[in-house]
Order: C-alpha cells, then sequence, then structure tokens
C-alpha cells in the first residue's frame, strides 16, 4: 500500500471523501485515511446510474474484513457512471484510492457548490 | 473513524512489545489490549490455511479446579461427560444456567486423576470464575484462578506442528490431548486444540516463556495473525463464538451444540436443556453464504430471526455468517432473504463447515 497522500488537485470533504472536478462533472471517491481507517476493502455496494446523490449524505456503501462504512458523497448531482473495476477488484480502493480505486462518476446539479470542500493542506490539517 | 484513545486501564499480554514491533493494530478487547491484525487480515487467514499462523490468545482466562471431588464438582456443572475424559485428554463443553442459558463455552483438559485446567473465554472469565466458586461449595475441590499464570498461543495450520515440534524434545500430542512438553528447554503444556479449523497447537506456557518462544515459532514460518483472522477463519468452519453467536439467552440445543451436551449427567441446567432437546428448539443457529454482500451481527433475517456472526470468507471470497433462524426454516439449502441496512439480502443456509480443503 501507497503512503499517505491528499492530491493537490482535488476537492475534499471533511467525511474523507474526495472529488476531481472536471467542468460539470466529477469523480468521487475515498481518501487515503479513509481507506486505512477501513483496512482491507473486501466489498463495495455502489449506487444505481441514474440516481441523484446529495451532498453529505451516504450513497454507497464500502465493507472491510471487519466493518461497514457509508460513503458520503461531497457533491450533489447525478450517478451517471459506476467504476465497474470495483465488483471483482474492490481492493483497489485501498491500493489506488485516487485512480483505480474511483467509485462513481456524476453530472453535477446546478446548486452544487464546492465552496465548502476543503483543499487537501485544509483535509490534511484535519486529520492531525 | 476518530483514532483510539489509549487506555491505560486495558491490560497487556506478555507479548505486547513483539505485536508494537510487528506493526500490529492493537484495539481493547475484553479488558485488555490485544493485536486485530498486522499486515492485514486476508494475508494472516489465508497463512494460517496455507502454512501456518501464530495467534496471541494470552487474554483468555484458565481456572485450575483440582481434589477428591475435582471430576464430580466438573460433572455437576460442565455439559458433556467428564468421566470421559482421560488424563492429558481435552473436553469441549458449555456452562449453563439453571434455565440452560449458556454462560459460556469451554476447553477442559485433564492434567491427572484429580487435576484439571479449564480455558474460559476471556469476555466470560470472571463471571466463570464466580460461578465455578459459587457451585463448588458442598464438594472437596479446590477451584483456582490461574489466569495469571498461564501466557496461550495457538499455532494453527498445516505446518504448525512442524514448526512447534522443531523446538520440543519429543513429539506432540494428537488431536485433543495435552501434554507437558519441553520447548527451548522450557516446559509447556502442548495441546492438540484450536479453533481455526486447521491442524494444530496450542501453548499453554508460563508468561516469561512466552516472547521467546513466540520468537522461536515465527522465526520458523509461523506468520503473526490477529483477533480478526482468528474470527474468519473460525466462522469458515462454524465454529461458535461467545457474546455472537452463544450467548445466557440461549440455551445449547439451540445453538447446535447437542453433541457436547450429555443430559445424563445431570448437569446443573441439563433438565432444562433436556426439555428443549425433546420438544425440539423453536429456533437454531445455522451457517449461511451469501448471493452478495456481506450481512453482519445485528442484521434481522426476514421472517423471523438475526445474524448472530457475518463476515467476508477470505478463503471463499463470498459472504458469509451465522444466524438464529426459526427452526422450520434451519434446513440445508433453505433460503433465506437477510435485511442488511435496510437492503435485503439473499442468503441461503449451507452444511457446516462452510469451508472444506
Amino acid at each position: 500500500m501507497a503512503d499517505a497522500s491528499y492530491p493537490t488537485e482535488l476537492l475534499y470533504h471533511a467525511e474523507h471523501d474526495w472529488a476531481r472536478i472536471d467542468g460539470d462533472t466529477a469523480v468521487f471517491g475515498i481518501t487515503w485515511y479513509a481507506q486505512d481507517a477501513l483496512g482491507e476493502v473486501v466489498f463495495f455496494d455502489p449506487p444505481q446510474v441514474g440516481s441523484t446523490v446529495t451532498a453529505g449524505e451516504s450513497y454507497a456503501e464500502v465493507e472491510s474484513v471487519k466493518a461497514v462504512s457509508d460513503v458520503v458523497a461531497p457533491l450533489s448531482g447525478e450517478i451517471i457512471e459506476v467504476n465497474p473495476g470495483l465488483g471483482d477488484t474492490p481492493e483497489n480502493i485501498n491500493n489506488d484510492p485516487y485512480g483505480d480505486g474511483w467509485m462513481v462518476k456524476v453530472r453535477l446539479s446546478e446548486e452544487s457548490q464546492t465552496g465548502d470542500l476543503l483543499d487537501a493542506a485544509a483535509y490534511e490539517a484535519t486529520l492531525s | 473513524m476518530a483514532a483510539a484513545t489509549p487506555d491505560t486501564a486495558l491490560k497487556r499480554t506478555p507479548l505486547y512489545d513483539r505485536h508494537v514491533a510487528a506493526g500490529a493494530k492493537l484495539v481493547p478487547f475484553a479488558g485488555w489490549e490485544m493485536p486485530v491484525q498486522y499486515e492485514g487480515v486476508k494475508q494472516e487467514h489465508l497463512a494460517t490455511r496455507a502454512t501456518a499462523g501464530v495467534f496471541d490468545v494470552s487474554h483468555m482466562g484458565e481456572i485450575a479446579t483440582s481434589g477428591p471431588d475435582a471430576e464430580a464438582f466438573l460433572q455437576h456443572i460442565l455439559s458433556n461427560d467428564v468421566t470421559k475424559l482421560q488424563t492429558g485428554g481435552a473436553q469441549y463443553s458449555v456452562l449453563c444456567r439453571e434455565d440452560g442459558g449458556v454462560l459460556d463455552d469451554l476447553f477442559t483438559y485433564r492434567l491427572g486423576a484429580t487435576d484439571f485446567l479449564t480455558v474460559t473465554n476471556a469476555s466470560n472469565h470472571e463471571k466463570d470464575f464466580a460461578w465455578f466458586a459459587k457451585q463448588a461449595e458442598g464438594f472437596d475441590v479446590e477451584v483456582t484462578d490461574v489466569a495469571a499464570n498461564y501466557a496461550m498461543l495457538a499455532v494453527q495450520g498445516p505446518q504448525a506442528r512442524e514448526i512447534v515440534g522443531a523446538i520440543s524434545d519429543s513429539p506432540l500430542p494428537d488431536r485433543f490431548t495435552c501434554r507437558h512438553k519441553m520447548l527451548r528447554g522450557q516446559k509447556v503444556l502442548v495441546c492438540g486444540t484450536g479453533y481455526t479449523g486447521e491442524d494444530g497447537v496450542e501453548l499453554l506456557l508460563d508468561p516469561a516463556d512466552a516472547p521467546m518462544i513466540w520468537d522461536e515459532v515465527v522465526r520458523r514460518g509461523a506468520v503473526p495473525a490477529g483477533l480478526a483472522a482468528r474470527d474468519t477463519l473460525r466462522l469458515e468452519v462454524g465454529y461458535h463464538l461467545y457474546g455472537n453467536d452463544l450467548m445466557e439467552e440461549r440455551g445449547p440445543i439451540e445453538a447446535g451444540l447437542g453433541w457436547a451436551v450429555k443430559e445424563d449427567t445431570g448437569f446443573i441446567g441439563s433438565d432444562a436443556v433436556r426439555a428443549v432437546r425433546d420438544a425440539g428448539p423453536s429456533e437454531k443457529l445455522v451457517a449461511f453464504t451469501m448471493e452478495s454482500g456481506i450481512a453482519r451481527q445485528g442484521n434481522p433475517v426476514v421472517g423471523g430471526g438475526e445474524v448472530t456472526s457475518g463476515t467476508m470468507s477470505p478463503s471463499l471470497e463470498i459472504g458469509i455468517g451465522m444466524a438464529y433462524v426459526p427452526a422450520e426454516r434451519a434446513e440445508v439449502g433453505t433460503e433465506l432473504e437477510i435485511d442488511v441496512r435496510g437492503k435485503v439480502r439473499r442468503a441461503v443456509v449451507a452444511r457446516k463447515p462452510l469451508y472444506k480443503k
């Protein structure tokens, strides 16, 4: 497993989720800290494509051997894609939380505000 | 996901320093600070199945029972037939209340004609000892809490005997027997028991000797394995965990432990247990496999019952578990629906053990 990292091009929700924004869409996942706290991820329960997610609310569940955790949406919008690889290889969430471990792609709602999110330095500061 | 705060009230085993050095994640468990995992649960689990794992189970308790009435006394409180236990033998039994509820499940070793050692679950040790002491009145027997005298290591897996055998002065005892051996010059009670479904041994030893023996077996290839791997291993083979699958509010017949219960011995609770066996239990503990997802302890079974243990099986790579269900739904092959946090997921009652070699 790689060392702790918080890429500066991402925005972070305090519940340990990240968003990579590209125009009116964004990709979501969980942070290095979250996957480390969970331990080995063994199951990802994805949302339905077409369902809507609300910033700060759970949209999926991720399970480690011992525990289950809600995954919180950093921003609001409609799910347009779910990472198809996580069905067979949920461990990608541990191995590559910002790459192959991405969870969903969302078309952001017009009301979606990035102002509530943290940059990498501010998020990292919440962890210490 | 808050970080655990150190709790100085937690007890530490003599292997605490070894766990820290090995990078263990330590958690509070039954009043002890115990390693839940080292490198990773899956790896530790699979290593135990493939080669050998070593588990620090020093948190478990020990009660010594000795004296002229020792056998009669244990026959009075333990569910199994203690008179069938030979010197150097090991026997699994449950400790019942008068109403048949399960106080604990235990392994008892017979060290001599009137000399026994019983291993208790850490979470139940004080309760068990108080029960032993109370019930001992009227018997010519001495019951002693000897938990502080013992550390305990479980070396489990296909290579476990080879690893421990290499430091033993003489051949290791067979399954379900125990013998005192000299391991690297130190006296150790070596028991052919374990709780992983693998062959292996459990070592009851002087706490001062535990770090040296731990180092010896790790050097010979036993992989340090934590409580989380012990839990997934035992669940794959359908062994009960007290506090999950066994509890005071339910009896041994419901739990599927009728084989360890001999009502004719007249132990405390035997009448209540007999009544359940004769009438047939209204609910039974079953093992199940999930079609998808993972059920967890406390998840309700649709139509009655609840999950008592649930995890992802590292060997089978599916969700598995145990649940109490109405007796008419306990047949192998019965389809169950389990409410997993609001989502109904399908499972099927499966034959134990879920994992077979």
